[in-house]
């Protein structure tokens, strides 16, 4: 233990050393110019920010080195202002340093600890007052303050219930109904089989009356991916590959992992990258997940063509979009 | 009247009437040690009124509402837009406002810093051992601040409604679906229904102007009143005990440097919104759940949870109807939660295993404390982990890498580099004891050679002076705690496998190269 | 002449009739190769097809294949169009430098009518997109910035970033950053689909939204940053490195000299 080994004394706190302000008051008076000069680069910073504000039009550039072209009225304001505040600083530290006391002063410590007279005072002044109270005899006030305490709270809660509506089943639909058809984000154009090459994308949305005032909410379901590969390209079962047409296939655009836009298509290797969390999915193999945190293929689209040619879904999707919830029952 | 004689009156006047001369005159002449160190804390304070200042004058423009409006500002590029009012409110802030775009600047670049700041000074904090009894309370209030902190600067720049800030509530909204039993019913009471909804912006706008403020300024005060009171800690050092403080008075030269620095904090800070262009919210465009940019990271104090979903499992479990995404609840909110509790809870973990309930003001060297130290360089290698791995698509295009690589990288890394860390420093924190002791009993080497009369060669070793040999061997190495697994009796103690545990753990954290002895010194003189 | 013939069994006579002798055939060779650049006429065209053909043969066919039919390194170019090969060729990423994960942008190693040649040449093997003519590039008359701008964020900023800077994508291959590119081969990407990007149909981004895109790309790259130094405009990751570094750093530097004894 080190209290049995005699340890290396305390040679206490070393001695004072001046500095040259101290002692010399040609250094003292140049510390103090140096001081002042600081504050008055300061007030130069103040005249440059009003100057600028008031003086620099904001659509002046010029060339600063390593900064590139910067707007001239931004940079003043924004040099000024940091030139102003900076050197005020710099000048109370320096006054402090150089002409301030630096002398090392002691202080003592105080205990913590209450006195043992005054503890006991403070237990007993609770126990008096408790007694007092009567809470500890009377048994009813003390049930019945408990109950009262206890609902009380609940009202906070129960006012909080109209932040929002209850989920319901909102969460399992989309606006894609049989029929509805595929249409350009943005342009809502409807789009032909015909439109697309082998090895094109289109960003889609389902076809609404009024596309001018569609629901972020509604496009944050019904977002949708459409992929056109060469129909051998495919390595599906027979129930996915009915739900493509002539090649191209038609995914969830929202990520099953935490609801981002899927939209990276890789067209050389067909895989689909999230950039949110780098989960990866094969278009080929109806979006299974090949890399990364998602654990669920993104939803597949059932579309055909209508008379017309043009490109609609035949039902609705078969499960929920989006990221998983509790109550989603997966297959 | 002369100036002394009003400053005379004014006292005269409060006095009367508060009685504050007592309290005054003992505060003014409060001792603050110094160290440079002890600055950190003051950054994060300072950046916490720099973000208030700053932040009342955007409110002043900000409209917090998501209803939709066609843009017509001065930005052509988005020119006829539909956007939510926030976004275009800060487009007007950015462009129309002058000082607008400045104000947007420093107080994003103050929320970068004081978040950095507070890391720093809890990691000062936590190296130094100034969390142990009487500071405990003090301790957690920080990880606390740290907590609000880094809810506070989302919200923050989530407000202004873009394509990258709202693409990271997408995902908040995705934690918080995820939760079981209550997941979507909390999703759709914070939205107001379905995501992204109209409610949440301006619901995010109270808490991040008026409730975490309120929140922040009570536990700031209540931290300052407990250093204030306690007094604090001090390095170890010739003349410095546990029971003295030894610095300089609070008047005038602490006013002096501590006000001072404050305008250092935000002049830096304002240097920064000058010259660095930070979150230009007109380049990401408004908001839609169908978009989404290439690189969408959060802010940095974020990033490391962000690497920890990337890094998951594809894990979820599917039973009797029900959905459980253990790949977003583990590193989204259990992992975090166990740090952060740990983090909180440490100072009573170490007491226990070192069985130290004194108070303590006087700070440990961290290597002198090397298990403490290798801990926590362990549990900042993880950050750092997490952190990179959190901009893999950032580092793979300018490194020309793999993100594939990186994320396999950091999977394997987050467990195999922390244990790493922690024996590396541990053996580091050892071999500079070695080497204090080598200074203590050798002196230092001056690299002078000297051939003695007989023909060898030494090197001069000049003896430190009183005051560094003090310095070096003034910590404290208690041995490993005695508990016996059989008592006096002959009767096996209760909790036998909890004081296994807790004797192991202390004899690891007792190991230390002993230091020097004055009789061992005296011995060397003699040489 | 007589002179001259004295020294005809010289040693050096060989060597140096063949030095002149093939300096001859390469300044003929230099002169007659150079021509101007006139309007094709179909005679011209067969000319340049043949042209091209010989610039594929000795510079593509390794990879593409005699017949450009394709071979495991290298797809075939039969039906990718005069479009494809001016991006690839022109930009420089074809010939590609080396088998690594995917072909950059550098400078091209065909001028322009030798690139002209190649693309007239694999457009002869089967229809494919054609190149753009210059009347049909007039974004700045034809584009509108702020629809480009809707589009591109629907379309590329999930691969290109918000202000087509590049991102990466999977196994090391990334999508190239957008700044300094010329409108036609912006345009030409877009029909062409090349490499890892989609192709996308005149049907789904019609022409003049393409030209609005374009415009949107290069109002982009013209505009100035706002606000200080740009950090490379890819978002949080700069910002937080800089505000450790330069931030913090700056703010411990004083720190340390605030903490420090004066002289």
């Amino acid at each position: 233990m080190s209290n049995e080994i005699e340890a290396i004394k305390d040679p206490g706190l070393p001695a004072h050393v001046h500095r040259k302000a101290d002692t010399d008051p040609k250094a003292a008076k140049r510390a103090e110019r140096q001081v002042a000069s600081m504050f008055l680069m300061s007030a130069f910073g103040t005249v440059l920010l009003i100057f600028s504000f008031f003086f620099i039009p904001d659509d002046v550039f010029v060339f600063v080195p390593i900064l590139g072209n910067q707007n001239a009225h931004q940079l003043g304001l924004g040099l000024g202002m940091a030139i102003s505040l900076f050197f005020i600083g710099m000048g109370a530290i320096h006054w402090a340093k150089t002409l301030m006391p630096d002398v090392e002063v002691v202080a003592q410590r105080h205990e913590f600890r209450s006195t043992d007279s005054d503890r006991k005072d403070f237990v007993s002044a609770v126990k008096e007052g408790a007694a007092a109270s009567g809470l500890g005899r009377r048994s009813l006030i003390k049930r019945s303050l408990g109950a009262a305490l206890g609902l009380s709270a609940l009202s906070p809660l129960i006012l909080l219930r109209d932040l929002g509506p209850l989920p319901g089943k909102e969460l399992e639909k989309t606006t894609w109904k049989t029929g509805t058809h595929l249409v350009t984000d943005p342009g809502n154009r409807r789009i032909k089989a015909s439109d697309l090459e082998v090895g094109a994308v289109a960003q889609v949305l389902p076809e609404i009356e009024d596309p001018e005032h569609r629901k972020l909410s509604d496009i944050a379901k019904d977002a949708v991916l459409l992929i056109r590969l060469r129909p051998e390209e495919f390595n599906l079962e027979a129930d996915r590959l009915a739900m493509t047409h002539d090649g191209i296939i038609a995914f969830s655009k929202i990520c099953s992992h935490m609801g981002c836009a899927v939209a990276l298509y890789e067209q050389q290797t067909k895989h689909l990258l999230c950039p949110c969390h780098q989960s990866t999915f094969d278009v080929t193999r109806a979006a299974k997940v090949i890399f990364g945190p998602s654990a669920r293929p993104l939803p597949q689209l059932d579309i055909t063509i209508d008379d017309e040619g043009y490109l609609v879904a035949r039902q609705p999707f078969s499960e929920p979009v989006g990221p998983s919830f509790w109550e989603r029952n997966s297959q | 009247m002369t100036t002394e004689a009003r400053l005379g009156s004014v006292a005269n006047y409060v006095d009367e009437r508060t009685g504050a001369a007592a309290w005054m005159k003992k505060n003014l002449q409060k001792v603050f040690p110094d160290h440079w160190s002890f600055l950190l804390g003051e950054v994060a304070l300072y950046s916490f009124v720099i973000l208030l200042l700053s932040g009342t004058f955007l409110t002043f423009w900000f409209d917090p509402s998501q209803r939709e409006v066609i843009y017509d500002g001065s930005y052509e590029p988005l020119e006829g837009l539909k956007m939510s009012a926030a976004y275009a409110s800060t487009l007007h802030i950015s462009f129309e406002v002058r000082g607008g775009l400045l104000m947007r600047q420093i107080n994003h670049w103050a929320a970068l810093i004081f978040m950095s700041a507070i890391v720093a000074h809890m990691m000062r904090v936590f190296f130094t051992g100034a969390f142990r009894k009487p500071r405990e309370g003090n301790w957690i209030i920080g990880i606390g601040l740290l907590t609000l902190g880094i809810v506070e600067g989302f919200l923050g720049y989530s407000l202004p409604d873009d394509l990258l800030s709202g693409t990271g509530i997408r995902i908040a909204e995705a934690i918080i679906q995820a939760l079981p039993v209550v997941g979507s019913y909390l999703a759709y009471f914070a939205f107001g229904g379905a995501f992204p909804g109209e409610a949440f912006i301006p619901r995010i706008y109270t808490v991040h102007v008026l409730l975490l403020p309120g929140a922040f300024l009570v536990l700031i005060t209540v931290h300052l009143m407990l250093v204030w009171y306690q007094k604090h800690t001090q390095f170890p050092g010739p003349g410095r005990t546990e029971k003295n403080v030894v610095g300089y008075p609070l008047m005038p030269t602490y006013m002096a440097k501590a006000g001072g620095f404050f305008f250092i904090v935000f002049g830096v800070t304002a240097f920064l919104a000058a010259v660095a262009s930070i979150n230009p919210i007109w380049l990401f465009g408004p908001y839609t759940p169908g978009q989404i940019t290439a690189g969408s990271q959060p802010d940095w104090y974020m990033g490391w949870l962000d690497g920890l979903v990337r890094m998951a499992p594809p894990i979820e479990t599917h039973a009797f109807g029900h959905t459980i995404s253990w790949n977003i609840l583990i590193p989204g909110l259990i992992i975090p939660g166990i740090l952060f509790t740990g983090m909180a809870l440490y100072p009573f973990i170490e007491s226990w295993i070192t069985g130290d309930k004194r108070e303590h003001h006087l700070l440990d060297r961290p290597r002198n404390a090397p298990n403490r130290t290798a801990l926590g360089a362990m549990s900042l290698t993880f950050v750092m982990v997490t952190l990179l791995n959190g901009g893999n698509d950032i580092i793979a295009t300018h490194f020309d890498l793999s993100i594939n690589q990186i994320m396999w990288g950091t999977r394997f890394g987050v467990l195999i580099l922390p244990p790493l860390a922690f024996v590396i420093t541990k053996r580091l924190c050892l071999s500079l004891q070695r080497a204090d002791r080598e200074l203590v009993l050798h002196g230092r080497e001056t690299g002078t050679l000297l051939r003695l009369p007989h023909g060898e060669f030494v090197e001069v070793h000049e003896p430190i002076s009183p005051e560094k040999a003090y310095l070096l061997t003034s910590h404290e190495q208690a041995p490993p705690l005695e508990l016996p697994a059989i008592d006096a009796h002959g009767v096996k103690r209760a909790g036998a496998l909890r004081n296994k545990l807790r004797s192991r753990m202390s004899i690891a954290n007792a190991e230390a190269i002993p230091k020097v002895s004055a009789t061992e010194l005296k011995e060397i003189e003699h040489h | 002449m007589k002179r001259l013939s004295r020294y005809r069994r010289h040693k050096a006579a060989a060597p140096l009739l063949l030095f002149f002798a093939l300096l001859t055939v390469g300044a003929t060779f230099s002169v007659a190769s150079a021509t101007t650049s006139a309007e094709t006429t179909s005679a011209d065209r067969s000319v340049q097809i043949e042209e091209g053909r010989q610039i594929f043969l000795k510079g593509c066919s390794s990879c593409h294949g005699l017949n450009a039919e394709g071979m495991q390194i290298a797809p075939a170019l039969i039906g990718v169009g005069a479009a494809s090969v001016d991006f690839q060729v022109g930009t420089g990423r074809m010939p590609m430098a080396d088998m690594s994960t995917q072909a950059m942008r550098k400078d091209p190693i065909y001028n322009a009518e030798e690139t002209a040649a190649l693309a007239a040449y694999v457009a002869s093997l089967a229809p494919g997109p054609a190149i753009p003519s210059e009347s049909s590039l007039n974004y700045e008359r034809d584009g509108s910035t702020a629809e480009g701008g809707e589009l591109f964020r629907n379309n590329c900023a999930m691969c290109h970033n918000f202000a087509g800077q590049g991102g990466a994508l999977t196994q090391g291959k990334y999508a190239p950053t957008l700044m300094g590119v010329e409108p036609k081969h912006i345009y030409e990407a877009m029909v062409t689909g090349p490499q890892s990007m989609p192709v996308f149909s005149d049907k789904t981004i019609t022409p003049e939204e393409k030209l609005s895109i374009i415009k949107w790309i290069k109002s982009a790259e013209k505009e100035p940053n706002l606000g200080g130094a740009s950090l490379g405009r890819v978002g949080p990751v700069t910002e937080g490195l800089l505000g450790w570094t330069l931030g913090l750093g700056l703010l411990i530097g004083v720190a340390v000299w605030l903490a420090m004894k004066a002289r």
